[in-house]
């Protein structure tokens, strides 16, 4: 059996012993080496060619790039570090199990279909990103490239591609992910050095090594994104993540909370050096070629101009290795909100989603935005979470209330979660709030009207039975 | 066996990004429209392989956990 065959049973066998409804024992935990790999891995991803250039389109300059990512990064850390880890060491439940202690089976349910879709929407950026990477391989002009300023898919030719990666990305999925998995875990350090390797290259085509001078952006350019934006954006693009306590799935089978440093791994490789390289590509283009930021250039054209065909295949493999695991996901999330439906026929049903939402560039092109919207609907959850952990016993509030009155659809879990949702789409939509602002206060918020509708509901019990 | 297939993923590694940190290097020393001895087609071929070269190795030796 070779060393591959061998590591594909142990993931296999791994996966089927995920402790889904118990406390994980002590048997499987594992070292802060199975984090940091990951980690990096996970947030090196197609998606990080598409944020870069997407700060430049903002007119984000110098030290917000290179200082305020550096803090937004380190408070993601710190969150994952402190309150995912920590919690999810003393509780070593999924967030799905936890969540069904406090919230019941049925807003479980509720919660996998916004999980699902926004999943989808997620791949569909990837497959959006590993798409733009097929062009360079036709004669120029074969297949239009979408813009910053897509909204549409730009003709018959990026439909098939996108439907072709999709597909191929759908059909590994239904297999489970285990050999794509593994492909991601070997692929992150070559991956990694693809990102720096671009960077050297513009770098020395541009002739000079002034990194600082090359991110200010150029006078006149409109800035749609300050540093505190940049701050807020580096923390929160994975608040589902982090606040939200998705990681406790991941971070249960850690010895011990420091697991959650390994999380710098991803932070200040993928969402620091490998952004701040993306960026520079566009940077290039926009000096050299005289390419309008606010247009902005593909993916696959900047790579494939700076690096060649090594480029394309990590644009390709790091687009594939993040979105094959979401679409899994996904289907697991519709398989558990839809009775009777099969493995196979959950993964089809997240594939095709995720290729439709793959073909409108729109996603991808607003993915800044997307993040934000995407931890302000998941993180509140984290916040009851927070609140049921650390706090309970110091408000009087019941510990897993659903378990221990056997609700299977806690009102106050959703009243708290959607009325902060509802006010933060509200602002975003009518106010014009960057999305990034919303995911905290929005978990904060639903923290404290969780205790207070515990304790209103505690009250009304003790009235209603005197 | 695990040796030599350590060996080639670090030289892979090395091919990956020595070849741009030299284009780079020598195109800045060279000054503004100098050409650098090392091209840059020569960088993505060299890049290119490393990539082959990589994925053949890193499975017989690096851990999945």
């Amino acid at each position: 059996m070779s060393s591959l065959e061998r590591d594909i049973e142990e993931l296999e066998e791994a996966a089927s012993s995920e402790y889904e409804r118990q406390r994980v024992p002590a048997k499987a935990l594992k070292g802060p080496s199975a984090f940091w790999g990951m980690y990096a891995g996970e947030h090196t991803a197609g998606t990080e060619f598409m944020i870069g250039p997407l700060f430049v389109k903002w007119g984000a300059d110098a030290f917000s790039l290179i200082v305020g990512l550096l803090i937004g990064n380190l408070l993601a850390v710190l969150t994952w570090r402190y309150l995912t880890a920590t919690i999810a060491c003393e509780q070593r439940l999924t967030l799905y199990y936890k969540m069904e202690k406090i919230a019941g089976r049925g807003l479980v349910t509720l919660y996998n279909l916004a999980n699902g879709l926004l999943f989808c929407f997620l791949a569909g950026s990837m497959i959006t990103v590993s798409a733009t990477a097929v062009g360079p391989f036709f004669p120029p002009g074969t297949i239009e490239m979408p813009t910053f300023q897509s909204t549409m898919p730009t003709g018959p030719a990026w439909i098939i591609s996108c439907i072709v990666i999709g597909v191929a990305m759908t059909l590994v999925a239904l297999k489970g992910y285990g050999v794509v998995a593994q492909v991601g875990h070997y692929a992150a350090p070559w991956m990694f050095l693809v990102f720096v390797a671009c960077a050297l290259v513009t770098l020395g085509r541009l002739g000079t090594a002034d990194v600082w001078a090359l991110l200010t952006p150029a006078e006149g350019t409109p800035k749609t994104i300050s540093f505190l934006g940049i701050v807020f954006f580096s923390w929160f693009c994975n608040a589902a993540m982090h606040i939200g306590m998705a990681d406790l799935s991941v971070l249960r089978f850690a010895r011990k909370p420091s697991a959650g440093w390994a999380s710098a791994s991803g932070m200040f490789l993928g969402h620091y050096v490998a952004w701040i390289c993306a960026a520079l590509l566009l940077i290039y283009w926009v000096r050299q070629h005289g390419v309008d930021p606010q247009v902005g250039k593909d993916p696959g054209t900047m790579v494939n101009d700076a690096v060649g065909w090594a480029g394309l295949i990590c644009v390709i493999i790091a687009g594939w290795t993040t979105a094959n695991p979401t679409i899994y996901r996904a289907g697991l999330a519709f398989q558990g909100m839809i009775p009777g439906i099969s493995r196979t026929g959950a993964t089809l049903l997240a594939g095709g989603l995720c290729i439709a939402a793959g073909i409108f560039p729109a996603f991808a092109m607003n993915l800044l935005d997307f993040v934000g919207i995407y931890g302000t609907i998941l993180a509140p959850i984290g916040g009851i979470i927070v609140v049921d952990h650390f706090l309970a016993d110091a408000v009087g509030i019941p510990r897993d209330p659903a378990e221990r009155s056997g609700s299977a659809f806690n009102m106050v879990v959703l009243v708290a979660w959607l009325v902060p949702v509802a006010v933060a789409m509200w602002l975003y939509k009518t106010q014009g709030v960057f999305a990034s602002y919303l995911p905290l206060p929005c978990a904060i918020a639903c923290g404290l009207l969780y205790i207070v509708l515990s304790k209103m509901a505690a009250r009304d019990a003790i009235a209603v039975r005197a | 066996m695990k040796a030599a297939a350590t060996s080639v993923g670090l030289l892979a590694l090395a091919g990956t990004i020595v070849p741009p940190a030299v284009f780079m290097l020598q195109s800045i020393s060279g000054g503004p429209g100098s050409t650098p001895a090392l091209s840059l087609d020569v960088v993505k071929t060299v890049m290119f392989l490393s990539t082959i070269a990589w994925f053949v190795a890193a499975p017989f030796w690096m851990k999945v956990e």
